[in-house]
């Protein structure tokens, strides 16, 4: 596209041209108005001038007749600036006046005739002469023409064109440059944003759009469309951790599947041998469905899509469910869950997966946070307002994690070295900071000194009890 | 276990052969329908005591078909299966009319429990009752008491609505899955055994000091409460 067609294609420069259209009418019409307000006022005057010579001419008729009034009529005919005089015969011949000759037929207008002329008098115009004319029926077929030139007229109509004319020259330049301007600046930006755009469509994802600084409608809008591209961009971010992760980390358990399926086929084994790598295989697998269950739970959470299920809960009221769910496995392993949990606190969330989260800190609470010291060893689960949210922690006196992997942790899959050896897919933090941040909070991993101390924030449903009581 | 006829609603050859066969094997009389409309003709006049039907269907979806049957006053308990095992499918799973909803992939003997479960429900509810009694083992539901041979047993209130709806199942296997769902109203999977020492622990209340074992657990599929002295 060449620059030219392009610039005629902005909207900002037909926009401009719209505009001056506009104008340009607008300036026509107004000059358009006053031209004939000022013809007509013109006219007026005429017919009063012509009125008044008539008058005039009448009292010397009455006097001496038609040849007193040709006399009178030859006399002011002469003069130089005279009005235009014709006195004619009863047969149409011109008998008297400085008018030379008139279309056949005006000598019988009644009204105020506006006719082509010729004149003896000298003339800077020349011929193609007009006038505004009245004609007079004298007794015995006589005919009185008076009339008034119309070159001021037709002067003052051509001061209104020029000043018509001007004007939209004046207009279209004063246009044309806000268009180049407008056009210019604001095409200047939209290609800018046009060759980022162009970028991330080639997939540069990390690419943003020009922001000139000015907070203008533009500049708003490349904001949003920065906070949308940040958005995809983490939703995509999130998509490949996902593949990834099914790439990578359900490929060992698959392979462990097909290898169990693989030695009960080699092997000769008899019948219990086969049943119990049947068993094998179905438990291996089981796990595997867990696993790809978690993760599409977390990329669920993680991409917002679960907000239909949300309500409003009592927070305090659901840990206790998974308290006491957990209460007796705790203490089968020496563990001795406690709960502290303010009356009425509500969110609105989706209590299955906030459930599932507290399962599963309370899991790791179990498994990681057991004590040198303190048999049983306590894990206390709280349910609390603080600061115009509502928190949920789980926090144990084990060995803890080093601040270093604090952050690390809440990855998929990612188990401390230290853990290894323990059961475990490495998703279970993974998934309550989904689902923390799906409930607009976040998840906080700190220190319990010693020990861990994990914590969901949730935005509280307002009002708080400390508001209400 | 009383001989149930089933329909299975399911486009899946190999799955449907499969249920139809392990179905057979446990007892019952089963039928299959390979899509959506021919599977509202059979269900329609309400002769099964359980359907299967499959959420994804050709000619009409399982949920349509649901609601369609619900539409028509048919009552007939209906699982439905699906693919979508999020919170929110399951609910609209039971919004559309459905009894119950298990997501795929499960184990047999989960859904076997349910199928088994659902389909007693349907003469009479017994959740009307107001005690149910299982050998010398009495649970009253109005005053909370539970008495084994005359002697007062001494329960927290989870564990009496564990009792109780083994009670109400008596004589039927129960998943740890289901007993999470009816129990705790959670639906997802503990990975752990929790249920499990909930399960031992009313075990110890209920069978230890007594010479006949009620509560059993049946390998790979979950729990049953029975009166094995007679």
């Amino acid at each position: 596209m060449t620059a030219l067609a392009k610039l005629f294609r902005a909207t900002a420069f037909r926009m401009t041209l719209a505009i001056l259209g506009a104008s340009a009418l607008g300036a026509g019409v107004i000059l358009g108005i006053v031209a004939w307000q000022v013809i007509a006022l013109v006219n007026d005057q005429i017919a009063q001038t012509i009125e008044a010579e008539a008058n005039g001419l009448s009292e010397q008729y009455a006097q001496g007749g038609v040849r007193h009034l040709g006399a009178i009529i030859e006399a002011r005919s002469r003069e130089p600036g005279s009005a235009l005089y014709l006195l004619t015969s009863p047969a149409g011949e011109p008998l008297a006046g400085n008018v030379l000759g008139i279309p056949p037929g005006v000598l019988n207008e009644a009204d105020l005739v506006d006719t082509p002329y010729e004149t003896s008098q000298p003339s800077e115009k020349g011929p193609g002469r007009r006038a505004l004319a009245r004609i007079y029926a004298l007794p015995g077929g006589f005919h009185l023409l008076v009339g008034h030139d119309l070159g001021e007229r037709a002067r003052i109509g051509a001061v209104m064109m020029r000043a018509l004319a001007t004007s939209l020259i004046f207009l279209a330049g004063l246009g044309a440059l806000g268009a180049l301007f407008v056009a210019r600046r604001v095409l200047a930006r939209i290609d800018a944003m046009n060759s980022s755009t162009q970028a991330i469509m080639a997939g540069d994802l990390a690419q943003r759009l020009p922001v000139s600084g000015s907070g203008d409608e533009l500049d708003r809008l490349a904001l949003h469309l920065t906070a949308m591209l940040t958005r995809i961009g983490d939703l995509m971010t999130g998509l490949r951790e996902v593949s990834d992760n099914i790439a990578h980390d359900l490929r060992t358990p698959l392979t462990r599947l097909r290898n169990h399926a693989e030695a009960a086929l080699r092997g000769a084994g008899d019948a219990p041998a086969h049943r119990q790598a049947l068993e094998a295989t179905i438990e291996e697998s089981d796990r595997i469905i867990g696993i790809f269950n978690a993760l599409l739970m977390i990329a669920r959470a993680e991409a917002g899509a679960d907000r239909t299920g949300m309500k409003s809960f009592d927070l305090g009221q659901a840990a206790r469910d998974v308290v006491e769910l957990y209460e007796p496995a705790a203490e089968e392993k020496g563990a001795a869950l406690s709960l502290s949990a303010a009356q009425g606190l509500m969110i609105i969330g989706n209590r299955e997966l906030v459930g599932q989260s507290l399962a599963n800190l309370i899991d790791n609470a179990i498994k990681y946070g057991a004590s040198e010291t303190a048999k049983p060893y306590e894990i206390q689960i709280s349910v609390a307002a603080i600061a115009g949210a509502v928190e949920l922690s789980v926090a144990d006196h084990g060995g803890g994690v080093a601040p270093a992997d604090r952050v690390r942790i809440l990855d998929r899959f990612v188990r401390l070295d230290a853990d290894r050896s323990r059961p475990g897919s490495g998703l279970g933090l993974s998934l309550a900071a989904a689902v923390a941040h799906l409930h607009g909070g976040e998840l906080r991993v700190e220190d319990n000194a010693p020990g861990l101390r994990v914590v969901m924030r949730f935005a509280a449903e307002s009002p708080l009890p400390q508001a209400t009581f | 276990m009383s001989l149930m006829r089933i329909l299975i609603i399911e486009d899946d050859r190999d799955a449907a052969a499969y249920l139809t066969k392990a179905f057979r094997e446990a007892g019952h009389n089963v039928d299959h329908a390979g899509d959506g409309v021919t599977g509202y003709d059979m269900a329609y006049d309400g002769k099964y005591d359980v359907a299967i039907v499959d959420r994804l269907l050709p000619k009409m979806d399982g949920l349509s078909l649901v609601g369609a049957l619900r539409a028509q006053k048919n009552d007939t308990p209906i699982l439905i299966l699906s693919a979508l095992g999020q919170v929110d499918d399951r609910v609209k799973g039971l919004r559309a009319g459905g009894d119950d909803y298990l997501a795929k992939p499960y184990a047999f003997s989960e859904l076997l429990a349910r199928v088994e479960i659902l389909a007693r429900r349907r003469p009479q509810s017994l959740s009307e009752e107001t005690s149910y009694r299982l050998g010398d083992l009495n649970l009253d539901r109005l005053s909370h008491k539970v008495t084994r041979a005359g002697l007062d047993i001494d329960l927290q209130p989870r564990e009496f609505r564990l009792l109780e709806y083994l009670m109400q199942n008596a004589g039927k296997v129960v998943t740890r899955t289901m007993l999470l769902e009816r129990v705790w109203d959670y639906h997802f999977d503990p990975q752990t055994n929790v249920i499990d020492v909930h399960i031992s622990r009313l075990r110890s209340k209920i069978d230890r000091d007594f010479e006949s074992p009620m509560l059993h657990t049946i390998r790979g599929a979950g729990y049953m409460i029975r009166d094995s002295a007679r």
